[in-house]
C-alpha cells in the first residue's frame, strides 16, 4: 500500500506504531513522549493506544533513560528511546559509549542490547543553543553502535522498524528540518536493507555524497547544475556506521570526482572518513581531490547565523566547480 | 503532594493578601521585619514590571521577532523575593527562566532578548560589576548546579566567606526546576556541596511541570527533603508569597555565609504560561489546575496586601505606567537589534589564536566577498 503525502515525522510515528504492534517487548521511553507525544509529536497517540507501560514519560535524566533501557534490554525488552534534542544526549554519554556499545562484547556475546536511540538533529530550524547540532561523529567513532539517518519519509518508516529489529544498539538520527516535508511511503516493501547506501540521482560528471537533510540540498544542487549542463550523481548514505561503500566507490570510479557534504563540523567527521576511504580505494580513478563541504569547526552559531554556517547548495556547487576545474 | 501537615511551608501572606505568618515562618520573621514600606513597594513594582516584560516578549515572539520565548509568568514571587534576598557580593547561577532575578541583579533584560532572538548564546558579562555576579543562562538541564557548587568551593578556598562579616562574606545561589532535580548533575552537586560545605543555597522553583511531565514523575517525596540524605537541609516556602521567598532565602544565604554549609529551598509556584512559545500546555494540564494557581497569583496577593496597608491608587497607576514604558522600550530596542557579523562565529572559540579557525574564517570572508564581486553565485 502507498500512503501519499506523509511527513517524515508522521512516517516514524507509523513505523513505531507498527513496531509496537509487531512485538510486545518493544517499549518507547523518553521525556514528554507520552501524554504530549514528544516535542515534535513523533510519538503522538502511541501512549493512548499502547498504554503507559509501553510508552514511558520518563523522569528528566538522559543517563537514567539509557542506563535503565540497558537493564530492560537485559530483561528481554527492546527499548526505543527519544532524546529530546541532539545537544541533550551528552548526560547519557557513558551509558551509550562505555556501556550500551560494549556490553555485548563484554558479555562475550551472551547478551544482546537491542536498544534504539532516536536523536533529532541538524539545523535549519532557527532554534537556540544545543538544539541544532549534528553530533553523529561521537557515535560513529564508537565501535558497537550502528548509526543510521533517513532522508525521506519512506526510508524513515522502514528504517525505524529495521532499527528496532536490529539486535545491536542503533543510534537513529532524525533530520529535524525534514520532519514536515511530505512524500509517499510504500508500506508494503522497504526496497533497501537498513545498512544499504542508495543512489538517488544518476549522473556522470561528479558524485555528491550526503545523508539526512543534506540529501535534499544535494538534489537541489544537482538540479541547478543540470541547468548549467553538468550531470551530478547524488548518493544518500542512509547508514553512517557501517557504511555500505560499494555504491559510493562504483560511482566515484565512474565520475572520477566527489564532493561530500554534511552539516556537522568537518574535523574528524563522517565526511573525513568517507573521503579517506574513497582516496584509498579509488585513487587511480580520481581526477581531482575529494572535497568536503561541512559546518565550520566552531560551536553551532546563534540562530541568526545558521544560514551562513550550514552548507547550502551554493557552497556545494562551489566545491563542484573546484573538483571539475582539475 | 508535599506533606504540608508535617512541615508546613513558610508563608507570610495568604493568597488573599492577609498578613498571617505560618508557624514555620517564625524563624524567618526577623528577615521580614527589616523590610521597609519602600521595600514592599519595590517588590511589587519589580513583579509587575517583569510580568509586563514577559508579556511583551511573548508578543514579540509571536510576531516573529524572537526565535523562542521562555515565560516567567506566575513565578515572579519566588524570583523577586529570592533575588532581593541575595547580597551584591553573592554569585547567582540561573537556569533559563529567571528573568526577574537578572533584572534585579542589574542586567539589561534586553540581553535575555538577544539570546532568544538568536543573536548570541550568552548575552551578558557576569564579570561586569553592574551585573552583580549574575551568571549566564544554562539551557542544559541541571548543569549549572555543579558550576555553582564549584564556585562555592572556590569561595571557601579563598577564605571569602565565614569571616563574621555578613556584609562582605560571599555565598552562591543556584536556581533550577523540579524536573532538573532528576538529573545526575544535580545529585552530584548535592554530594560535592555537602562534602566541601559550600556556602550555597539550592533554590528549586517547583512550578509543578517539566514541560508536560508532572513533578510526581520526578519525586515521590517532597523536593525540599531531597537534600536530606546528602546532608543538605531543606525548607519549603510558598513561592507565590514574595515575602516568604525573600525572608527564607535571606536567612539561608546568611547561614551559608556564616559557615553553616549548603541548604535547599523548595519554592512552590506555578508556570501560568506555556513551557516556551513552542509549547501547548492544554495538551497535558487542566483548566481547573491552572485556575487554582491563578487564584494564588503572587502579584494579586501583594497588591491586596499593599492596598490594605494604605498604598494609594496613584502608586499602582505609577507602577503600571512604568511597566508599560519598560515594555515599550524593550520592543523599540528589540526590533532594531542588528544581526551578528558572520565573522563573529569564529571569535571566542578559543582564547589563544587557532590556525584552523583562522583559516576557516578567512575562507568564509573570501567566499562571501566573491558573491559581492560576481553579484551572486549560481
Ligand atoms: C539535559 C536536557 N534534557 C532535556 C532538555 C529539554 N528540556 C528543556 S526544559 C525541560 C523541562 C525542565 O523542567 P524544570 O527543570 O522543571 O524547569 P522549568 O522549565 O519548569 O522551569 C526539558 C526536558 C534540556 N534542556 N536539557
Ligand atoms: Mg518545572
Amino acid at each position: 500500500m502507498v500512503i501519499e503525502n506523509l511527513p517524515l515525522g508522521k512516517a516514524i510515528n507509523l513505523g513505531l506504531r507498527q513496531a509496537l504492534l509487531n512485538d510486545p517487548k518493544v517499549l518507547l521511553m523518553g521525556e514528554d513522549i507520552g501524554t504530549l507525544g514528544g516535542v515534535f509529536r513523533v510519538t503522538e497517540g502511541l501512549k493512548a493506544e499502547f498504554g503507559a507501560n509501553r510508552v514511558l514519560d520518563t523522569p528528566l535524566a538522559e543517563s537514567g533513560i539509557v542506563g535503565s533501557a540497558i537493564g530492560l534490554a537485559m530483561r528481554g525488552y527492546r527499548p526505543v528511546i527519544e532524546i529530546q534534542f541532539n545537544g541533550f544526549v551528552y548526560p547519557a554519554f557513558d551509558q551509550i559509549t562505555s556501556q550500551l556499545a560494549k556490553l555485548t562484547n563484554r558479555h562475550e556475546g551472551a547478551m544482546q542490547f537491542p536498544v534504539v536511540i532516536r536523536i533529532p538533529y541538524g539545523g535549519h530550524i532557527g532554534a537556540v543553543e544545543h538544539h541544532q547540532e549534528s553530533n553523529e561523529a561521537y557515535f560513529l567513532h564508537t565501535a558497537g553502535l550502528r548509526v543510521v539517518s533517513p532522508s525521506n519519509p519512506h526510508d524513515a518508516y522502514w528504517m525505524i522498524q529495521e532499527a528496532v529489529q536490529s539486535n545491536d544498539p542503533v543510534i537513529f538520527f532524525e533530520p529535524m528540518s525534514r520532519y514536515w516535508p511530505k512524500a509517499d511511503v510504500d508500506t508494503s516493501a522497504s526496497g533497501f536493507p537498513l545498512h544499504a547506501t542508495r543512489v538517488v540521482r544518476q549522473g556522470t560528471d561528479a558524485t555528491l555524497v550526503g545523508h539526512g537533510a543534506m540529501v535534499s540540498v544535494l538534489l537541489q544542487a544537482a538540479d541547478v547544475a543540470a541547468q548549467e549542463g553538468m550531470s551530478l550523481e547524488v548518493i544518500d548514505l542512509r547508514s553512517l556506521s557501517p557504511i555500505d561503500y560499494a555504491p559510493v566507490l562504483e560511482s566515484v570510479r565512474k565520475t572520477g570526482r566527489c564532493v561530500i557534504a554534511q552539516e556537522a563540523p568537518g574535523n574528524v567527521s563522517l565526511a573525513s572518513e568517507v573521503a579517506a576511504t574513497i582516496t584509498e580505494k579509488c585513487f587511480y580513478s580520481l581526477e581531482a581531490p575529494v572535497l568536503r563541504v561541512t559546518g565550520f569547526d566552531t560551536p553551532f552559531p546563534p540562530a541568526k547565523l545558521e544560514a551562513i554556517y550550514l552548507p547550502d547548495s551554493d557552497r556545494v556547487l562551489d566545491a563542484v566547480d573546484r573538483v571539475l576545474s582539475y | 503532594m508535599a506533606d504540608e501537615t508535617l512541615d508546613p511551608m513558610v508563608q507570610f501572606l495568604t493568597p488573599e493578601g492577609n498578613f498571617a505568618p505560618s508557624e514555620s515562618a517564625e524563624a524567618f520573621l526577623p528577615y521580614f521585619q527589616r523590610l521597609t514600606e519602600a521595600d514592599h513597594r519595590k517588590f511589587y513594582r519589580d513583579m509587575v514590571v517583569i510580568r509586563r516584560f514577559d508579556t511583551e516578549a511573548t508578543n514579540l515572539q509571536r510576531q516573529g521577532q524572537l526565535a523562542l520565548w521562555v515565560p516567567s509568568h506566575g513565578q515572579e514571587g519566588a524570583q523577586v523575593g529570592s533575588a532581593h534576598a541575595a547580597k551584591p557580593q553573592d554569585h547567582i547561577f540561573p537556569a533559563y527562566r529567571e528573568h526577574a532575578v537578572g533584572m534585579i541583579r542589574g542586567i539589561d533584560v534586553l540581553e535575555i532578548i538577544r539570546v532568544l532572538r538568536g543573536l548570541t548564546h550568552g548575552g551578558w558579562d557576569p564579570t561586569n560589576p553592574a551585573h552583580k555576579n549574575f551568571h549566564i543562562y544554562t539551557l542544559v538541564i541541571g548543569s549549572q548546579a555543579l558550576h555553582a557548587t564549584g564556585y562555592g568551593m572556590g569561595i571557601n578556598f579563598d577564605g571569602a566567606t565565614n569571616t563574621g562579616n555578613l556584609d562582605t562574606d560571599q555565598a552562591v545561589m543556584v536556581y533550577f526546576g523540579d524536573g532538573a532535580t532528576s538529573q545526575g548533575d544535580v545529585s552530584e552537586a548535592f554530594v560535592f556541596a555537602a562534602s566541601y560545605q559550600t556556602p550555597q543555597v539550592f533554590f528549586i522553583q517547583n512550578n509543578h511541570w517539566a514541560i508536560s511531565v508532572p513533578v510526581s514523575v520526578q519525586a515521590r517525596v517532597p523536593l525540599y527533603k531531597r537534600g536530606e540524605g546528602f546532608g543538605i537541609p531543606g525548607v519549603q516556602v510558598d513561592g507565590n508569597d514574595v515575602f516568604a521567598s525573600y525572608a527564607v532565602t535571606a536567612k539561608q544565604l546568611d547561614d551559608a555565609r556564616s559557615g553553616k554549609g549548603p541548604s535547599l529551598i523548595e519554592a512552590h509556584t506555578y508556570r501560568i504560561g506555556a513551557h516556551t512559545s513552542s509549547d501547548d500546555p492544554t495538551k497535558y494540564r487542566t483548566d481547573a489546575e491552572l485556575d487554582s494557581w491563578i487564584a494564588r497569583d503572587p502579584i494579586a496577593r501583594m497588591e491586596a496586601f499593599l492596598r490594605n496597608s494604605g498604598a494609594p491608587q496613584s502608586f499602582f497607576d505609577g507602577v503600571h505606567e512604568e511597566a508599560a514604558d519598560f515594555a515599550s522600550d524593550i520592543r523599540r530596542r528589540t526590533v532594531t537589534l542588528e544581526n551578528p557579523e558572520p565573522a563573529s562565529m569564529f571569535t571566542n572559540v578559543y582564547t589563544d589564536p587557532h590556525p584552523v579557525v583562522e583559516e576557516q574564517a578567512a575562507w568564509l570572508a573570501a567566499y562571501e566577498a566573491s558573491f559581492d564581486e560576481q553579484g551572486g553565485g549560481h
